[in-house]
């Protein structure tokens, strides 16, 4: 055990944890809304990175236009996404696992589509494509990308959290959480919000993947595969549905991630997620923030 | 936030089938190749027709290739009439040409392709005729594909495959059939235990390694170090067994073990202990694509002095690699079979042509495959395969394969030794501006 590094291992913990939180709030806020689990998401996270890094490498753009366009971008394959995957069910009013399943066909494509035009090699924005800066003080390094990305990550949290509880579409959106059938009864356009919903989550989950492919400076198409699992660890620990619950899990898991590794466990990194996940599970079955299980709307 | 029923029965059941889902999808998924080995078709043809003797004529040829699925990535490299009068040497390649491994599987081909057109120009001896597969690093489809080899396409041997990973399943695969393999780039320890039939042109990690650790002690006084590895992997680990052994041998002390998983991105934390730790060097046993990440994530991200050597195994030694890591690579220390600043004949020619084709320099991997076809063809010849049924073709290539003595190849004159490992001296290489050149 070496503890020297310990200052500089918490901030990388806490640098992962706004990527991996600003991923699964995407999963979180469709879950919230909808009550599936979007199991495409990881896809659309690799869709958004592998979009911007092409804008960049193949069309020469800046970096920040190509962000915004690839976030954008992404928003509207989550609308492709939903009218593909889940409107006709939705309409049919099939059972939940029947979406689950559509959504993991969806995942599949959207991986398959990526290796297809963009090959299936790991790719690389240009070094220095975001200005390698550090600032060195004592033993700590830290990046100028790293806390451009947690700013964007908490801004968009941040936001997130205003439009759910302030404006329209936030009240719109909890209206159909609660009961969508009253919803629309009371005159609210249930389909127009989902597809809202949907632009919004994709979109962060497209932000979260070009940062992530930024930060480690690697992209490609099976990318969505390592944060899929934490990102599911990170909702069921936040409590289903919760955004602030989300964002608080996803700098835990960061941080178990870093001291799985500072006390020597490196072999166990992946697994001590899971045990954490397990342990908040049997304190407060509802995780973190979620909602007591069983109460009625 | 959102207060809802959630419906717990059906969470669960979605959670679990997902959990499965994922897990099995673990390994990255590319899509199974359609073509099934229609063990059938393959068995049914095998004694009485075209399949069972190999007549080099161009209506067999046709005959064989119609067998071949047609959705299979088939290139058949033979030209249809002439023949140089030696049959027809049919050879499987099972090569990672897909996914993240892909920068392997593609050097081997494209080298590969280029040593069958020139034996097949030359027609001294059988013509190739050569089946390419994708075996996208999965071991079970490995297996798919030597099946589909030895039964539907009916081959004499087969090169391949390219990790360690997909030997240990495939490779049994072969020698419960009779059909010889001759593995061009695997480089853990084992392979060739796995039988009789078992072949390889590439140096072990146990054959290179050793010298790696001496020279480093010798010429960069290092006197202790990190390990970082994979441990998911057979190829990384087994590198790793090996530092680990020849570090204590050679007295270099082991500050820590730090381990990743194979399709790990992140390494900043354990490079960030690594750093606290302050050692001379960082041994690193991973893949192409870990190893370039972690060569760019220690120097860039976590900082890790220049002067801190980065001493690597096989996987390091690519110049995509180099290409990738660009500046970071700078002061790697690595152990290789062959290396592009050979100075013998066959080795400049090779690397003349192979840029005339592809417009790159060539790496150990193609070195390697290239020599495999050659060292393969060699034995082909000697074993006089024209007109013997394919069962007894293939044990008489085995026999020659044995008996290759001194082949002239790039990696110099072949023999292997008696465990049918490679049998020729390493040499160790540092990065200086951007290129490997020999650590003096």
């Amino acid at each position: 055990m070496n503890l020297s590094q310990l200052p500089q291992q918490l901030l990388n913990g806490i640098f992962s944890g706004s990527i991996y939180a600003l991923f699964a709030l995407g999963y979180t806020l469709v879950f919230g809304v909808l009550d599936i689990l979007n199991l495409a998401h990881a896809a659309i996270f690799m869709l958004g990175a592998t979009f911007a890094w092409w804008l960049v490498v193949a069309q020469g753009w800046p970096l920040w236009l190509a962000f915004v366009v690839a976030v954008l971008v992404s928003g509207l394959l989550g609308v492709l996404l939903d009218r593909v995957a889940f409107l006709r069910l939705r309409l049919r009013g099939a059972p939940q696992l029947s979406a689950l399943i559509s959504s993991i066909g969806m995942a599949l494509i959207f991986v398959g589509l990526a290796r297809l035009l963009f090959n299936a090699e790991r790719k690389q924005f240009p070094y220095a494509s975001f200005p390698a800066v550090f600032f060195d003080i004592g033993s700590l390094r830290i990046r100028l990308l790293d806390v451009v990305i947690l700013a964007v990550s908490l801004a968009m949290m941040f936001g997130l959290t205003y439009l759910v509880r302030r404006t329209s579409l936030g009240r719109a959106m909890r209206a159909v959480a609660e009961n969508p059938r009253a919803a629309a009864l009371l005159g609210v356009n249930i389909d127009r919000v989902i597809m809202q919903t949907f632009f919004i989550a994709s979109a962060l989950g497209g932000a979260a993947g070009i940062l992530y492919g930024m930060s480690l400076n690697s992209i490609e198409p099976g990318m969505g595969n390592q944060v899929e699992l934490k990102g599911l660890s990170i909702i069921i620990l936040g409590g289903m549905g919760s955004i602030p619950g989300a964002m608080i899990a996803g700098f835990l898991i960061g941080m178990v991630e870093v001291l799985s590794v500072v006390f020597g466990g490196s072999q166990l990194k992946d697994a001590l997620v899971f045990v954490a996940l397990f342990l908040v599970l049997l304190l407060r079955p509802q995780g973190i923030f979620g909602a007591r299980q069983g109460r009625a709307a | 936030m959102f207060s809802r029923r959630i419906r717990t029965g059906s969470l669960a059941l979605s959670l679990l089938l997902l959990f499965s889902l994922l897990l099995t999808a673990c390994g990255g998924e590319t899509p199974q190749p359609a073509a099934t080995p229609g063990a059938t078709t393959g068995q049914e043809a095998a004694p009485t027709t075209g399949g069972g003797d190999q007549t080099p004529t161009a209506g067999t040829d046709t005959g064989a290739t119609a067998t071949t699925p047609a959705d299979t990535e088939a290139t058949t490299t033979a030209p249809a009439g002439e023949s140089g009068g030696g049959g027809t040497l049919t050879v499987g390649f099972a090569f990672v040409t897909s996914g993240d491994n892909a920068v392997y599987g593609n050097s081997q081909r494209a080298a590969a392709e280029l040593a069958i057109e020139e034996i097949n120009a030359k027609g001294e001896g059988p013509q190739i005729k050569a089946i390419f597969e994708d075996t996208a690093a999965k071991p079970d489809q490995a297996i798919t594909v030597f099946q589909k080899f030895i039964n539907n396409d009916q081959v004499h041997a087969i090169i391949g495959p390219t990790l360690s990973n997909e030997a240990r399943s495939s490779d049994p695969v072969a020698q419960t059939a009779g059909v010889p393999v001759l593995a061009v780039s695997n480089t853990a320890g084992g392979i060739t235990d796995m039988g009789d039939y078992i072949f390889r042109d590439s140096l072990a990690e146990f054959q290179v390694i050793p010298e790696t650790v001496k020279q480093a002690k010798e010429k960069l006084n290092i006197s202790k170090v990190s390990l970082l590895y994979a441990s998911d992997d057979a190829f990384s680990k087994s590198g790793a067994d090996v530092f680990r052994t020849e570090l204590q041998k050679n007295n270099i002390q082991i500050l820590s073990e730090q381990t990743f998983a194979t399709a790990d991105t992140d390494y900043r934390t354990q490079l960030t202990q690594i750093k606290g730790e302050n050692p001379d060097a960082i041994v690193v046993s991973a893949l192409a694509n870990p190893a370039q990440t972690i060569l760019q994530q220690a120097r860039r991200d976590v900082g890790i002095d220049p002067k801190v050597h980065i001493i690597g195994g096989n996987g390091f030694n690519s110049p995509a690699v180099l290409k990738a890591a660009g500046d970071t690579a700078e002061g790697l220390v690595v152990g290789a079979a062959w290396n592009l600043n050979a100075t013998d004949e066959l080795s400049q020619q090779f690397i003349k042509d192979f840029n005339a084709k592809n417009g790159k320099d060539p790496d150990q991997f193609a070195a390697q495959a290239y020599a495999g076809v050659y060292i393969l063809h060699d034995a082909a010849t000697r074993a006089e395969i024209d007109g013997k049924p394919l069962a007894e073709a293939r044990t008489a290539i085995r026999d020659a394969l044995k008996s290759t003595d001194a082949v002239p190849t790039v990696l110099g004159p072949f023999s292997f030794t008696d465990k049918r490992d490679a049998n020729h001296p390493p040499v160790v290489q540092i990065v200086k501006n951007g290129a490997f050149d020999i650590l003096k």
